[in-house]
């Protein structure tokens, strides 16, 4: 029992850790900082949003830290081609993730995909 | 070794305790904009202004809220509509603008199934478009056909607007205007009107401009006789 626990414990931290060394995921904006450790996005990233976009539209506080506008303009940076990617490419950070999971993410049919003020090219 | 006895060990924990707290609902307290029950945004709508004008609201408004049109009028959103209107007998026609009238007692909130229709608590009505299922009760409840059904895939939203295919929408009285500066807002409709024809303001606050100018001039709620008591007032409706 002890074994196959050590064993299931090495094979989860090895998936935590696996993809730090994956090229897929895009850089963040140069110079930032996320506004909580690494884990604790990857882990509770949809809570965090979840509970935030209560607050701003119901009660209209826009001044938390966990708004989705303020993960797109760090996050979604331009590919190789200079160029913001679309929500349905690869190069696009959440759909990056996303598709490697196979979670399906429902927040860009409505939301912005991209940074503020900046156009995707086509 | 200091020993405690009961009372400093209760008086150093609840001290400890309140320095760590403190700061947290100080926070709370100065970040605690937002909506409040006290205020009641309203708009003031002079149309005699509106007859010959370039509809600079909705243009100001769709680029505001980024709607665009697919070059399909029939289902294409409309935030705001100028509706001409004429009186047989007299035959002189009036335009006005008509967009969400922010109901107190609204009947879009009434008939939807989800709750995703809601009034804020300063008045304004929204749709949260994570819970709406597309339904349009709203739609058929409003006497005002304020409210559109978004018929198309969008893409590029403006952050402050989000909105997209199989949800309902309609005028947020630029909500996010509001949060962000409160009384001294300005819609982006009143900033495009030329002939300043659009006031907004609280219609709680008996100093603010709207107040003054209503209790000076008076104004029509439109279908005032459905007893909604819309927050979005006319003058000039006289046909």
């Amino acid at each position: 029992m002890k074994n196959w626990l050590l064993l299931m414990s090495f094979f989860v931290s090895f998936a935590i850790h696996a993809d730090d060394n994956n090229s897929y995921l895009p850089k963040a904006k140069a110079g930032t900082k996320c506004v909580e450790d690494r884990q604790i996005m990857r882990t509770n990233h949809m809570d965090l949003i979840l509970h935030q976009r209560d607050k701003t539209m119901r009660d209209g506080k826009r001044d938390g830290r966990h708004s989705l506008k303020e993960c797109i303009n760090c996050h979604v940076t331009k590919n190789d081609k200079n160029e913001y990617p679309n929500i349905d490419s690869s190069q696009h950070f959440c759909n990056s993730c996303h598709t490697y999971v196979a979670v399906k993410t429902d927040c860009f049919s409505c939301h912005r995909s991209i940074p503020e003020n900046k156009q995707v090219k086509k | 070794m200091n020993k405690l006895n009961r009372r400093e060990f209760i008086k150093k924990t609840t001290n400890t305790a309140a320095i760590s707290i403190l700061p947290g609902v100080f926070l709370q307290t100065v970040n605690a904009k937002g909506a409040d029950v006290k205020n009641r945004w309203g708009m003031l709508i002079d149309t005699r202004g509106c007859g010959d004008c370039k509809n600079e609201c909705i243009t100001a408004c769709h680029s505001e809220h980024a709607v665009k049109s697919f070059d399909r009028p029939q289902t294409d959103s409309q935030w705001i509509r100028k509706v001409t209107v004429k009186n047989r007998k007299t035959s002189h026609t009036m335009a006005l603008p008509i967009m969400c009238q922010h109901c107190e007692k609204p009947a879009c909130v009434d008939v939807c199934p989800t709750g995703a229709s809601f009034k804020r608590v300063d008045g304004i009505v929204l749709v949260d478009r994570h819970i709406c299922i597309g339904c349009r009760y709203c739609m058929m409840a409003c006497p005002y056909k304020a409210r559109n059904f978004v018929h198309e895939n969008l893409s590029e939203q403006n952050t402050i607007s989000p909105r997209g295919k199989g949800t309902v929408e309609a005028c947020t009285m630029c909500v996010h205007r509001i949060d962000k500066d409160g009384a001294k807002a300005k819609t982006a409709c009143q900033q495009a009107c030329p002939k300043n024809s659009i006031i907004f303001g609280d219609l709680n606050d008996k100093n603010s401009g709207i107040s003054k100018k209503l209790k000076a001039m008076g104004a029509r709620q439109i279908r005032a006789d459905l007893n909604l008591n819309p927050a979005v007032l006319y003058q000039g409706l006289d046909l």
